[in-house]
């Protein structure tokens, strides 16, 4: 059981998926995909005390070791094989912990935005995207993250379509998004079959050793390039994130929570996977200066979208925007491939995973009470339901960066890296777009706690309590990551070093 | 000469991904727009299953013998990438499948699959 612990997080959910369609009675399903999240965020639980802390059962000195695993035995160039480092750990149980805390919202919130004939497909759906998600960071093949990736992707269109209920948007964003998401994933699959055709071998490990980008032909440039484009789709980086706003604005609560948290973060592992372990920096960033492009679209990303996000009348939409600006610090993080900025960057995938679906998650508690996210009907919905607004506006400072808050921790690391490589200007630049949240979030603050809330909400009570506990349970964690930074940064750090090879 | 005729199938790859993706940025029309995807999509199978061709290479079977002329074959193929292909085309099938229901969805709310109306009815609202 213990040898085969790296598997069992995909074959849990994996097998679970297709019980759910089989045992269809409402509760039951929801009772049964419970215990499925919560049993594979346990064994992502394990694996990470034994990846990060290496047994010593030390806290304080953690060492770094890469378990892998061979599927069927077979020996690693030809089989697959997992393998997971202390980055694919870190973001596994981002994943599962998210997934676990939020699908124990959601029975009531889609009891609501869901017809309940549907209930057992979504829960299908959720545990499918959750397999994919996770298959992705635990794979050491380059093949089997496409199929993963596709796991993902398929039950994510088919998530966000079922709030077809609330709005016949979601229809149409559903089939963009597919159309995108598509083009995305075949362009890194024409990346993957160049890379296979130069170096004979889809596992990772094994191709970045043979692969040639000091002297080799022009086709690992255009893999690169093919492989970039894609990602960077996946990743919803300024200016491929023109299916995100709608996707997110549209599905149901609980699936955008989930997605927002998730979905783009195991895009950013894809990223960094491609970038440090298999192309290594020194290809990608010195002599295709692709740092450079990746700093400067982060950078308008983070802008323009704060700016847009600023103009919303419909929150979860607003928020969507700010999804865009936040994924832009990420990848400015990764820009500068320093340790420090490598630390910014993959802190602020744990910090911003959590902050967004607790503010997503505050979001569905008022659609539930209120029925609308419109800025509009919020009027005095801080007096009405105090606890989530309460919960909204913690998450919301995170948002900005305000001390004491996980995104705090973030910038403060991510301005340490832009000084430390010399690039004031840029530090200059992420304080006053954190000004452009401090407007949008203030935006909405004004409208819930400075006006009288209308007479039709004179009924509106706090959210019932099996969706306040998940929702102040995430906002609750990034106030913790905000005031004990021992587990995030000290994770973060041990990961950017085992990516960039440094010993510390 | 050579860059053209002697690495034809490469052409085809690359005609059939620039067909299949101005389709689906050029047409309005949501079915079109799949049967782009499928083009673009079918162009990458091709590209996987031409790189592991040899010419005068044969299925990948040990110890097995020319009909004709008795020998043991020397060169083969790789079977990889078609394996490969085969789960790209699942999933390909699954996507045009998604895609198909939810132009069926679209349908039936929105009375149209012409991007254009869909837009328009949108505003209408």
């Amino acid at each position: 059981m213990e040898r085969h612990l790296p598997i069992l997080p995909i074959i849990v959910p994996l097998m679970a998926a297709p019980l759910c369609l089989l045992i269809r009675q409402r509760t039951l399903v929801f009772g049964f995909a419970l215990g499925v999240c919560w049993a594979t965020f346990a064994m992502v639980a394990v694996l990470f005390m034994h990846v990060v802390y290496a047994d010593t059962g030390d806290a304080a000195s953690p060492v770094a070791t890469v378990i892998t695993y061979e599927l069927g035995g077979w020996a690693t160039p030809w089989g697959i094989e997992y393998r997971i480092d202390t980055l694919s750990v870190f973001v596994l149980l981002i994943v599962s912990g998210i997934g676990a805390v939020v699908l124990s919202y959601a029975p009531r919130s889609i009891s609501r935005e869901i017809h309940c004939d549907q209930h057992y497909l979504f829960c299908s759906a959720y545990l499918l995207c959750l397999t994919g998600l996770l298959g992705i960071t635990i794979t050491g093949d380059l093949f089997n993250l496409f199929v993963f990736l596709e796991i993902s992707a398929l039950s994510s269109y088919s998530l966000i379509s079922l709030g077809a209920r609330q709005s016949r948007k979601a229809l149409t964003a559903a089939f963009q998004y597919l159309v995108m998401g598509t083009i995305g994933a075949t362009f890194i699959l024409i990346g993957i079959g160049l890379m296979y055709q130069m170096t004979g071998t889809l596992n990772m490990a094994d191709m970045a050793t043979r692969l040639d980008t000091v002297s080799g032909p022009r086709t690992v440039l255009v893999a690169f390039a093919f492989l970039s484009v894609g990602i960077c789709l996946k990743v919803a980086l300024f200016p491929l994130h023109a299916w995100l706003p709608g996707a997110y604005a549209y599905a149901p609560s609980v699936v955008t929570a989930f997605l927002a948290a998730t979905a783009t973060k195991v895009s950013v592992y894809i990223l960094l996977r491609i970038i440090f372990t298999i192309f290594k920096p020194g290809f990608a960033f010195e002599s295709l200066s692709f740092d450079t492009g990746l700093m400067v679209l982060s950078l308008v990303g983070i802008t323009v979208a704060s700016t847009v996000a600023i103009f919303q009348t419909n929150i979860k939409r607003m928020l969507a925007y700010s999804s865009v600006a936040q994924i832009g610090y990420i990848v400015l993080g990764i820009s500068f491939a320093s340790v420090t900025g490598l630390t910014a960057g993959i802190v602020h995938v744990l910090n911003h995973a959590v902050i967004k679906s607790g503010l997503f998650l505050a979001m569905g508690c008022i659609a539930l009470r209120i029925g609308s996210v419109e800025l509009d009907d919020l009027r005095g919905v801080g007096r009405r339901m105090p606890v989530t607004m309460f919960a909204w506006v913690l998450g919301g400072l995170g948002l900005i960066g305000v001390p004491l808050t996980a995104g705090f921790i973030s910038k403060w690391y991510l301005i340490g890296a832009a000084l430390e490589s010399g690039c004031r200007l840029v530090a200059v630049l992420v304080l006053l777009n954190s000004l452009l949240a401090l407007v949008y979030v203030w935006r909405v603050v004004e409208v819930a706690y400075f006006q009288e809330p209308p007479e039709r909400h004179s009924q509106v009570t706090e959210a019932p309590l099996s969706m306040l506990i998940p929702t102040c349970v995430l906002i609750g964690a990034s106030l913790f990551f905000g005031l004990n930074t021992s587990f995030s940064v000290d994770v973060a750090r041990q990961a950017a070093e085992v990516l960039l090879g440094v010993t510390p | 000469m050579n860059a053209i005729l002697g690495l034809y199938n490469y052409w085809i790859v690359i005609f059939l991904m620039m067909t299949g993706f101005y389709i689906v940025i050029a047409r309005r029309n949501l079915v079109k727009k799949v049967i782009g995807l499928n083009i673009f999509q079918i162009s990458v199978f091709l590209l996987y299953i031409t790189m592991g061709k040899i010419e005068g290479g044969t299925a990948p079977i040990l110890e097995a013998q020319n009909f004709t002329t008795g020998e043991e074959f020397q060169v083969y193929s790789n079977p990889l990438t078609s394996v490969l292909i085969l789960t790209a085309i699942v999933v390909g099938v699954a996507t045009t499948a998604l895609a198909l229901a939810l132009i069926v969805r679209i349908q039936e709310a929105y009375g149209t699959i012409e991007e254009d109306e869909i837009l328009e009815r949108d505003l209408e609202m």
